[in-house]
């Protein structure tokens, strides 16, 4: 089962945080997607960029409808994901909990239900 | 073989194995309603074909693999659908099967029913219609909400579990403390239900007996867990009393049951399970209830209740869970020991809303009020407390309580 971790977490700016704070960050997520592709379960790892750069589209009203800004406006922002593939929930919710954003933040798990792989789109179920 | 006897029969096994079957059927995969559907064909297909055959000499084993053959035909149809290869499902299990070899995954089943990512109010509601076998509609009716949307709430509550995967496992001893409590929970709500809705059945076919099963083999698989040995013994104690409780149609107040009627055999499990617990030296919830349980079911032997040892008991339980339910005992028991109006003082001091909405609370009023030797305002406690009961039997002793004052 593919499952995804999405870090929501409060923005903060290099500058914010602190040289060391930055660097001891850098060196536990460095370890934790390390320890993820040794143990075999790592799709991919993203750390996206700072929500003011995100844009939402939308055609629910017809027509396209494009935004600057994420999609709700909260204190917390998706700050990132990583994709892997483990047994079960009981397996994600361990890796969840290994997660360096999850002592400051909140990592919600969600099982995939499709994804793209090899030319088409599979069922993760 | 007649029609009644295969239906009676298929209804026996459906009873004593559903949850057993059904465990069994939904471990690989995790699909809860795939094995419920599967189970429910094979019962439809026993009802069609023991009355033109012959009920099987192991109807377990029978039933186990027509449901098998059911869901591996869906599995099948399933992928035929998808282009994409589904895992692999157990199936290629010999036909033959002896009752005993049947594993038990009631167990997997009861921690995937409290997992922490199930909601926590639908866990007892799981837990019994998947291991206990209930309706829905039992159920909905014990927990006062609309059949329709407990209906609904279980069927999101078993699509999570298959959706997101929640596997069927026991949790490592790290993990037990956190998960172990919502399974207790669990499983004395399908124990406390039981007393509501079949107060006149005979305890070797009630819910109850299910319960204290559940609870022993929880208990003894675990092995050191000493709220799991409390709450077997609980159940136990109270099983113990089950044919004093009702006589005759007729409730029995617990002090004037006659203990010739108690299950000697059953207080004695009890009590061992309980003396299992002690020895761990972790006191909890269902330890102390089982303890006050215990000090009642003495009377067998010593022929009086010990009330200041009950009343320590009921302080300590309030103190480490202050439910509605041991407030308004430990009230009873402070009236038993200080008298009525020390009693009615406690049950006045509860600090809960709810109070006003629980029936025990006014049935121990009304006694209360009956020692002060205040009728007029204890028959109309005893007017609440029945308006607040929907059990025939429980309604007849307090409207037989309110004639007595009457007459007197």
């Amino acid at each position: 089962m593919r499952y995804s971790l999405l870090m929501h977490y409060p923005e903060m700016t290099e500058a914010d945080l602190g040289e060391d704070v930055l660097s001891e960050g850098k060196a536990a997520f460095d370890a934790y997607a390390k320890s993820l592709d040794t143990a075999g379960v790592l799709i991919s790892a993203e750390v996206l960029q700072p929500v003011a750069m995100a844009t939402t589209l939308t055609l629910r009203e017809g027509t396209p409808k494009i935004q600057d800004g994420p999609f709700a406006d909260t204190k917390e922002h998706l700050g990132g994901t990583f994709v892997i593939d483990v047994p079960d929930l009981d397996a994600a919710l361990a890796w969840g909990q290994k997660c360096p954003a999850a002592q400051y933040g909140v990592v919600e798990i969600r099982p995939s239900a499709v994804f793209f792989h090899r030319g088409q789109w599979q069922s993760a179920m | 073989m007649s029609q009644g006897n295969a239906a009676a029969r298929a209804e026996q096994v459906a009873r004593a194995s559903y949850g057993r079957l059904l465990a069994l059927l939904a471990a690989p995969t995790g699909d809860i309603p795939a094995a419920e559907d599967a189970l429910a064909d094979a019962f439809v297909k026993a009802l069609t074909s023991w009355p033109t055959t012959a009920i099987p000499d192991n109807p377990e084993g029978w039933l186990l693999t027509v449901a098998r053959n059911r869901l591996r035909d869906l599995y099948k149809s399933a992928a035929h659908r998808t282009s994409t290869p589904l895992r692999e499902v157990e199936v290629s299990v010999s036909d033959n099967f002896e009752p005993e070899s049947i594993p038990d995954k009631r167990l997997e089943l009861m921690f995937v029913c409290a997992h922490p990512a199930v909601e926590a109010g639908i866990r007892t509601p799981l837990m019994l219609q998947t291991v206990l076998g209930c309706e829905a509609a039992q159920i909905a009716t014990a927990f006062a909400v609309p059949a329709p949307a407990m209906a609904q709430r279980l069927v999101r509550a078993k699509r999570r579990i298959r959706d997101a995967r929640i596997p069927f496992a026991v949790p490592t001893q790290q993990d037990m403390p956190t998960r172990l409590p919502a399974v207790l929970e669990a499983i004395y709500g399908a124990y406390a239900i039981d007393w509501m809705l079949d107060s006149g059945e005979s305890v070797g076919e009630s819910l109850s007996a299910e319960a204290l099963y559940l609870a022993a083999t929880l208990a003894t698989l675990l092995e050191y867990e000493p709220e799991a040995f409390g709450l077997a013994a609980l159940i136990a104690f109270s099983l113990s009393r089950a044919n004093a409780r009702i006589v005759d149609g007729r409730y029995v107040p617990l002090d004037e049951q006659d203990t010739d009627r108690w299950d000697a055999g059953m207080i004695a499990r009890g009590e061992g399970w309980l003396r299992r617990a002690h020895s761990f030296g972790r006191v909890g919830r269902f330890q102390l209830e089982a303890a006050i349980q215990s000090a009642h079911c003495a009377r067998a032997a010593t022929d009086s209740t010990d009330w200041l040892t009950l009343r320590k008991l009921y302080i300590a339980l309030v103190t480490i869970a202050p439910t509605l339910g041991a407030r308004v005992s430990l009230a009873a028991a402070i009236g038993r020991i200080d008298g009525a109006r020390a009693g009615l003082a406690a049950l006045d001091a509860i600090p809960d809303a709810a109070l006003d909405r629980f029936q025990p609370a006014w049935a121990a009023r009304a006694h209360l009020l009956v020692e002060a030797e205040r009728p007029r305002e204890a028959a109309e406690a005893y007017g609440v407390a029945m308006s607040l009961t929907a059990d025939p039997i429980a309604r007849r002793y307090l409207d037989e309580k309110v004639r007595g004052l009457a007459s007197s």
